[in-house]
Parts: structure tokens; sequence; C-alpha cells
């Protein structure tokens, strides 16, 4: 990374001999992250972010179909990205429902993917919220065969990428690299060897077509490494965070009025969401703070927007007292006790003072 | 609209912020017989999913939402037990 940060800060595509240095420099993190992600070099683009690399394949498909029509589906608990590109371009974006357990209506999806006028259909890889597991493969499947004649999928990989391997049948993907501990600022987009892709966006006279400015040579670099070290460990570090969610899981459920919202088992292995009947989400947001545990909520009051989590909505889930936690690839079982130790006066705490 | 069922008590929970549209709702479907209704009025935007997700949680049925004669969200709860 320090070599990286000295030999890198050339511009790739200029001729004199650092930007040469930088281009091989660029041209190692792409062969790097394709070798462990196991796609082409050819393939894999560096953006500015995930969500950047999340607009442009996206929009890129969508573009290279613009002849068939301008409309995009998905599933109604994908990240906001997907929303806000779908509402910067003309054309309907058609939402399909989930189950309670939020996995999307994998019929109701290909058969609206397979309406007239449909340009590209975006289904996450899992979800970011609750973490279950979005059936991509079969969706893949099924959106070549006759309901769909060839529709091409957009997958958003953000939330998986490093921790599970991807899955197949995608025409683009998106990753972000502080997802999996790599520098924020860092997304890469795949764009599957022969798929319709055209710049959604304004042009660039770059060595990759498909993004645009100067990429940032030592954060790609130091992105590739970080993947390819998860990744190195990754069946490991799932094993053990899945049990240890299984843990927590088991304990919150045992705490009266609690909503645990997600797919038990065919989840991401780090991540757990619940809901707290007749509590405040940012009380619990703040009283696990206090108590040394950094955790996230999807409710209304703890939003920018001050709306409840879409995810939690589409799957018909409590919104209010909501927790998100994330394990660490460092945590363990004392980790785990200690948060269940504190947990039930936290959930006490917060619904006497939330008061009524 | 037609085929909502009657109203038997009214919370009004207008410029309340969530949860406590859900907590006036547990505190007082006490006060209604079984199998009558109680109307939620709230404004906050998480009682339109809270209201029904509280009634899977706790046995009761959601049965439905208009509106206040002011215009404000009504959420309308059948009490099963």
């Amino acid at each position: 990374m320090t070599a990286a940060l000295d030999q890198g800060y050339a511009d790739p595509r200029r001729l004199h001999p650092p930007a040469r240095t930088a281009r091989l420099l660029l041209d190692n993190a792409r062969q790097a992250v394709a070798e462990t992600l196991g796609v082409r070099p050819d393939e894999v683009t560096f953006t500015a972010t995930g969500t950047d690399a999340v607009h442009r394949g996206l929009l890129g498909l969508r573009r290279g179909r613009e002849r068939v029509g301008p409309v995009i589906v998905s599933s109604a608990v994908e990240h906001s990205a997907i929303a806000h590109a779908a509402a910067w371009v003309p054309g309907e974006h058609v939402e399909v429902g989930v189950d309670a357990w939020g996995r999307v209506d994998q019929d109701a999806f290909v058969l609206a993917a397979g309406a007239p006028g449909v340009a590209v259909a975006a289904l996450q890889s899992a979800n970011h919220e609750v973490g279950t597991v979005q059936p991509v493969e079969a969706v893949a499947a099924a959106l070549w065969g006759p309901e769909a004649g060839g529709v091409p999928l957009f997958v958003d990989a953000r939330a998986s990428m490093g921790r599970a391997p991807l899955p197949r049948g995608w025409d683009a993907l998106a990753g972000s690299a502080h997802q999996w501990g790599g520098p924020a600022g860092v997304g890469v987009l795949l764009v599957r060897k022969g798929a319709r892709w055209r710049n959604p966006f304004p042009g660039d006279d770059r060595i990759d077509e498909r993004t645009s400015g100067f990429e940032n040579v030592p954060a790609a670099l130091a992105a590739a490494a970080a993947l390819q070290a998860v990744v190195a460990e990754q069946q490991e570090v799932a094993e053990r965070q899945h049990a240890l969610i299984a843990t927590i899981r088991a304990a919150v459920a045992r705490i009266a009025d609690i909503d645990v919202v997600g797919d038990p088992v065919d989840r991401l292995p780090h991540l757990l969401t619940f809901s707290c009947l007749y509590a405040d989400g940012e009380a619990l947001v703040d009283g696990l703070a206090r108590r040394g545990f950094d955790v996230a909520s999807g409710s209304a009051c703890t939003a920018s927007s001050l709306q409840p989590s879409r995810v939690l909505a589409a799957m018909g889930a409590l919104t209010h007292g909501n927790v998100r936690l994330s394990l660490g690839r460092e945590s363990d079982t004392a980790e785990v006790d200690a948060l269940l130790s504190v947990l039930p006066d936290v959930v006490a705490s917060a619904r006497a003072g939330a008061g009524g | 609209m037609s085929d909502l069922p009657h109203v038997d008590l009214e919370l009004d929970c207008r410029g309340r912020p969530c949860p406590l549209p859900v907590i006036a709702l547990s505190r007082r479907i006490g006060e209604v017989e079984v199998r009558q209704v109680v109307a939620v009025v709230a404004d906050d935007v998480a009682a339109r999913y809270d209201v029904p997700a509280w009634c899977r949680m706790r046995g009761q049925e959601s049965v439905g939402q208009d509106a206040a004669d002011d215009g404000v969200p009504r959420y309308l709860v059948r009490r099963l037990s």
C-alpha cells in the first residue's frame, strides 16, 4: 500500500514512466480482483464508489436495451441506489414484492421482467438490511426462458461480495470495497463479456470506457488486496459468524415482543436485524452505544429521510424499535455473550423511556 | 371504504411519533369487547406498517385503513383476544 502511494500517483492513461507504472499497478489490481472473483480481467471496472458502480451497471444495461423499452423491474427490497437511479431516467420502475423473510417472489419477478417494454431487471445478491439471500441464479435462468426472453439482469452484490461466492447469471454486477474492509471510494463494476452495455453517462477518453476520470490507483490496489485476504478466509469466517448470529438470534427471540427479521438460515453470515415492540430505535442505538456496541437501525426516527426502512415496510415487519447488528471479522463468543448480557436491560429501559 | 366495520373506540394519536401510537393501541385495546374495533388516528409515517405488524405479533386482526374527517390516516384493528 505504501509502495502504491509512492509509485501509483500518476494518471494511468498517460505515457510517461510514472504513468506506465500506475497503469501497471491498476492492471495488477484488476487482475487480482478478477482472479479472486472468478471473472475475466476485462470484465472488471473500478468506479468512484459502490453506488456509482450500481448506477453504471443498472443504467448501462438499460441503455443497451433502449430500443426494447425504458422499464426497470426490481425487487421491492433493493438498496435505495436502485430507486434513485430508476427515478433519474424516464420510464416506469416496477417493484416486485417479497415474502415475510424478505425474499422476492420469483415467479412474479420473472413475469414482471417478461412484460413488454422492460429493459433490465435488478435483483440484489442478498439483502443489505436483513441478510436474506435472493434466488439470483434461479431468476437468471428463468429470464433466459420463454417467459422473459433474455432480459438482462443487474445484480447489486455489495452486501455479499467478499462474504460469499458470487451468484452466476448476471449481465452486470456491482460491489463496494468498504463493504469487505477495503477503502471507501472504490466500487467494482463487473460487466459480463458480450453483455449489451452502453455508457449511460457522459463518455470519457479513458482506457476503460466504463468509468470516467482518473482512477484512484493506490485505493484500487488496497481494495484488491483486502478482497484477496477476505476471500482467502471466507469460508472459515462465514461459518463462525453464521453460528454466532444463530446464537444471538435465538437469545433475542426469547425477549418478549421482539420481531426477528429475515431468513434464519439462507442469509448473510454476519447480519441480524430485529425490532422491539414499544421501544424507540434511537434509544436502543444509544443504549447499546453507551455499552460499547455500535449498531444501526432502520427505524424512521433514526433515518436521515425520517422514513421507516423500505425493506422492513415491504416485508411487513415492525419498523419501530429496529436494531441491525453486524459482526466484525474478529467478533467472538465473548463479545456475543457481552452483548446478550446487556441487551435485555437496554430493551427494557428503551421501553420504559418510550413511556406512552 | 363502505365495507369497513363500525368503530367502537377511536384513539387520537395525531402528532405522536412512533412507537407511541402502537403503545396507545396496546394499552387501550382492552377497553373494547372481543370482536369490537379500535381505530388509531395517526399521522406518524411508521404507523401504516407498525399497526398491522403489531396485530400479527399480538394475535389481533388488522382490518384496514381509512381517514379521519381531517384527512389523517386511521388504522382499524379488531380485538380477537
